[in-house]
């Protein structure tokens, strides 16, 4: 188990020098020269002006000390929580940005993605051979999972919020309210955050459904499903411990797939306009706010490797072999 | 993406029966309803592609032709924009961009994930914990994480370059699929037999190990085709498109944009997403369909 961890803890800690580095290595090496374009997109006429705001820039990424010098200060400034000032919110710290709309955006997300998981294994492992609920969790599993985010959240957004009118279809609160713990806020945050939800658990629920159908189908085709059905072992039992075998890839294809939830949720709370990292990454884009950009970046992948080692801590405690060494999690 | 069975247990290469396996794969493969309705309705898709914008004189898709803001009519099938936009010829110019980059992106990244996994698989060792470690490590990143800040970077961008980096990123999945695969192939007696009349590396890979995981390659190719095409249209949407032309992401992001939503103009965002939900459901459904096709075990009695 301890080199289980460890295998899994460097693993982690060289994703993310990897992502710390090509995060450094972008604006500095694609071609074209990020301030010209900057200097160029802020359409200063006078020529002083431009040089000035040039030297800003180039002294604000440090383009003139040598690559290597470059790179250290980056990751001292990382380390000491410094991502950069924001441009589009200019004084804040982009680091003070990016914390004040995580909240939205795990509120979204962690319910979504689990419940989605719960519920789509859930129904996945009832219909799988069983031939009337396969014939409709079938089709529909893949209509779901076929289906781009944001576009079953414009639907929802459509149908149930312009069209029906019972949900509000944009922000993370009435405008006229004030964020804080209180219980008009709360009731007013539920109701913002009803078909944002939705839409992320509908498409991700179709993935898992088909994933746990096919699993099932798989696990009651093998050989100890057989040995039991042979001593007459009743059917539930064998649906048990074929579930038990099934829920393990389930496991590590979450861990695959938070990459894919991130970017759902990303796009959906752009639909919204839900004020959590999506909404702020496309600010961001439309401002030219790299340095916003570039840490919501990093966040992302922080919160990816954090989500990746509970799911290695979970894995451990359903699959027994991690724990006495022998060859069980693959991932 | 997680529809591909897990390789890890028995290769279906080792139930395809050796005789004739192409004619018989034939016979399965013309009674599957779900291939024929998957393969024929991408056909169909991919045919209003082509077809399409040559019928409408492949004029600028985003000039302002038509009345603004109307609903579907006789002239203008799928209505207009909010400047006047035809929004059908939109949608036929935007299923081509959108199979285009399906296309690039999953070719790129099926090329890397079979030299990468096949390496892996078949020389084991160091190669293999090199490749492996590189694999996982691309495979955490979030890839629409980096290609925001690629694409934010980039001026100017056109659909084979969303296409490439898309590629570029989307393909340690898998490569891993490919060398658990291989790695069960590769102590097989046929593979030794070739190893022992002295031939090299690639062609072991491409003679002897290749041809018998053709139809899971095949099968993955798809799967990373509908992959890319659901990538760049978030990234579409996010407003890191290709900067000319249209796709089907890029008139979904122009419909937000403008609040078609608000003004329940739903003509502008119904057909785009439902073109992409066609074209990746019916990858996926004929996807299964080649599955039970290959694969006696899930053939329907």
């Amino acid at each position: 188990m301890r080199r289980y961890f460890a295998r899994k803890l460097l693993i982690y800690g060289l994703t993310f020098v990897v992502a710390v580095t090509v995060n450094w290595m972008i604006p500095r090496f694609m071609p074209g020269d990020p301030v010209s374009a900057m200097v160029a997109r802020a359409r200063v006429s006078q020529p002083e002006a431009a040089e000035a705001m040039r030297t800003y820039y180039n002294n604000l990424f440090g383009f003139d000390e040598p690559l290597w010098q470059q790179y250290l200060h980056f990751w001292g400034a990382l380390l000491q929580g410094d991502f950069g000032i924001s441009i589009f919110v200019f004084p804040t710290p982009v680091g003070d940005v990016l914390l004040d709309a995580l909240p939205y955006t795990l509120g979204l997300m962690i319910p979504a993605v689990l419940l989605s998981w719960f519920v789509g294994n859930w129904i996945g492992a009832l219909s799988a051979r069983r031939k009337v609920l396969d014939n409709t969790v079938l089709p529909a599993g893949y209509l779901l999972t076929a289906m781009p985010y944001m576009w079953i959240a414009v639907i929802l957004a459509w149908a149930l919020g312009a069209k029906a009118g019972w949900f509000p279809i944009s922000g993370g609160y009435s405008l006229d309210i004030q964020p804080g713990w209180s219980a008009d806020f709360a009731l007013d945050a539920l109701h913002h955050w009803v078909l944002p939800f939705l839409s992320l658990f509908l498409v991700a629920l179709g993935g898992w459904a088909i994933g746990m159908r096919n699993m099932i189908i798989y696990e009651l085709e093998s050989d100890y499903s057989s040995y039991l059905a042979a001593l007459g072992a009743p059917q539930r039992l064998i649906r048990r411990y074929a579930f038990r075998n099934a829920v393990l890839p389930q496991v590590t294809g979450l861990a695959l797939q938070l990459g894919v939830l991130v970017a759902g949720a990303l796009v959906t709370e752009i639909v919204f306009a839900y004020p959590g990292l999506g909404s702020l990454i496309l600010a961001a884009i439309q401002n030219q706010d790299f340095f916003l950009l570039q840490g919501a970046f990093l966040f992302i992948v922080i919160g990816v490797l954090i989500a990746n080692f509970l799911i290695d801590i979970v894995y451990v405690v359903v699959d027994p072999r991690t724990r006495t060494g022998m060859a069980g999690g693959t991932s | 993406m997680s529809t591909l069975p897990d390789p890890a247990p028995e290769a279906p290469s080792a139930e395809t029966p050796v005789a004739k396996p192409g004619r018989e794969s034939l016979h399965y493969a013309v009674r599957n309803p779900k291939l024929i309705i998957g393969v024929s309705l991408v056909a169909i898709l991919l045919a209003v592609g082509v077809v399409g914008p040559m019928l409408l004189g492949n004029g600028n898709p985003n000039e302002y032709v038509g009345p603004q803001a109307s609903a579907p009519d006789g002239t203008y099938w799928m209505g207009t924009t909010t400047f006047g936009q035809d929004v059908y010829a939109q949608f036929v110019h935007g299923l081509r961009a959108t199979f285009l980059v399906g296309v690039v992106g999953g070719a790129i990244a099926a090329v890397i994930a079979m030299v990468v996994g096949f390496l892996a698989g078949y020389r084991g060792g160091i190669t293999d914990e090199i490749l492996n470690m590189l694999t996982n490590v691309v495979l955490v990143i979030p890839a629409l994480a980096v290609l925001l800040i690629i694409n934010a970077y980039m001026g100017v961008r056109s659909v084979a370059v969303q296409g490439l980096f898309i590629g570029l990123t989307s393909w340690p999945w898998a490569a891993r699929a490919i060398r658990a695969q291989t790695f069960s192939l590769r102590t097989r007696e046929f593979v030794d037999l070739a190893r022992l009349s002295g031939s090299g590396t690639w062609r072991i890979v491409f003679r002897e190990i290749a041809p018998n995981m053709s139809s899971y390659l095949f099968m993955m190719f798809i799967l990373l085709f509908g992959g890319s095409i659901l990538i760049a249209s978030s990234l579409d949407f996010i407003g890191l498109g290709p900067t000319e032309g249209v796709s089907l992401g890029l008139m979904l992001q122009s419909a937000q944009q403008w609040s078609a939503l608000q003004l329940g103009m739903w003509w502008w965002f119904v057909p785009p997403g439902a073109g992409i939900t066609a074209i990746v459901g019916a990858l996926y459904v004929a996807n299964v369909g080649l599955d039970e096709v290959f694969n006696p075990k899930l053939r329907e009695s």
